[in-house]
């Protein structure tokens, strides 16, 4: 039973967070809310019921495979990947490195700052 | 054969199963080859997915009947993030602002770069659109790229090439940059990279490995509450005045 505990923990939560989104009309993904909500709530009961530490692992173990279905979806998009190829190849490249770059001296220069 | 192929290839059970056929052929191709970035898992179930389809002449639509059972779980998978978020608590508790600060810094500058370059190179508004959220963990971003405009299932795509990129480039880039501290690459390479720069993260450290995931799960939260609002206005000042 332990999964299957966890697993209808981790579902209780992105409900609460689904309906929260959708009555307070929140710019913002259901499953994030979600997420916030179930960190508060272990903060609060300061303690990873086990059955949830398993499941939330299981999924998160096999989280590239979920990324599949919506993956093969490209197919519908060759023309505009076509299109826009340069531009989105450098978008991805360039604009990957100077977010690691950047991001990465600026929290090394705060933490000098902070000692 | 042709009346059994036509059957299966219009059931749930095609799509379903045909994803984790592929997967697992992309993780044993993965494994087999030293898990290289480059043979991402992902990369080769979806070229073998496609391939798949186009042989036998299946639509997109008919596939994901089957295949929205594991896209389905993208939405638990995201509420799961909160519990490596609660397992490194006490890190955060001690180096919360450096990490709030790199963080909020990261999420704009990951977004702000794709839409300045795709713009500056002249791409169409929807992948504009679509590229503002490359940054973040996939169930996030498609939600994102929904909320403002954009293609969600182009975003999947651009996700998945944004985290093979950070992770087959990120550590030789902080080498050249001279970054030693794990938890300072860590961070970045959550921010930039989210779960498959996390995964390369933890090849190379624990501790590089943690503060990746906390920062993927931080940043998926900070781009779901910044991004749809700043795009919004950053747009309605932008699109018209530029024709096309």
């Amino acid at each position: 039973m332990p999964f299957l505990h966890g697993i209808t923990l981790l579902l209780v939560f992105q409900l609460v967070g689904e309906v929260l989104v959708h009555l307070a009309r929140l710019p913002l993904p259901g499953p994030v809310l979600g997420m916030a909500l179930l960190f508060v709530a272990l903060i609060l009961r300061r303690g990873l019921p086990d059955a949830l530490n398993g499941a939330a692992s299981n999924l998160l173990g096999h989280l590239s495979l979920l990324f599949v279905p919506a993956g093969v979806g490209v197919m519908l998009h060759f023309d505009k990947l076509a299109d826009d190829w340069l531009a989105i190849g450098l978008a991805l490249l360039l604009g990957s490195l100077i977010t690691l770059g950047l991001t990465a001296l600026l929290m090394q220069w705060l933490l000098r700052w902070q000692r | 054969m042709e009346q059994i192929w036509v059957y299966l290839a219009a059931s749930p059970l095609f799509g379903l199963t045909a994803t984790l056929v592929a997967y697992s052929l992309g993780h044993w191709l993965y494994v087999r080859c030293g898990s290289t970035p480059l043979l991402h898992p992902v990369l080769t179930a979806v070229a073998l997915l496609i391939l798949l389809l186009k042989l036998g002449d299946i639509s997109y639509n008919s596939y994901f009947d089957g295949a929205q059972f594991v896209h389905f779980l993208l939405g638990p998978a995201t509420v799961a993030l909160a519990v490596p978020l609660y397992l490194q608590l006490e890190r955060l508790r001690k180096l919360w602002l450096p990490i709030l600060i790199s963080l909020i810094f990261g999420v704009l500058l990951g977004a702000l770069s794709a839409l300045g370059i795709a713009r500056w190179l002249g791409a169409g508004l929807e992948t504009q659109l679509s590229l503002a959220p490359k940054s973040v963990t996939t169930p996030v971003a498609m939600g994102i790229a929904e909320a403002i405009g954009g293609l969600p299932s182009l975003t999947a795509v651009l996700v998945v090439t944004t985290g093979i990129i950070g992770a087959v480039l990120g550590n030789g880039l902080f080498r050249l940059l001279r970054i030693r501290d794990d938890s300072v690459k860590g961070v970045a390479m959550g921010v930039a990279a989210h779960g498959i720069g996390t995964a390369r993260a933890f090849q190379l450290s624990q501790q590089m490995g943690a503060f990746s995931g906390l920062a993927m799960a931080l940043s998926a939260l900070a781009s779901a509450l910044i991004l749809p609002g700043l795009i919004d206005l950053l747009y309605a000042f932008l699109v018209p005045a530029s024709p096309g």
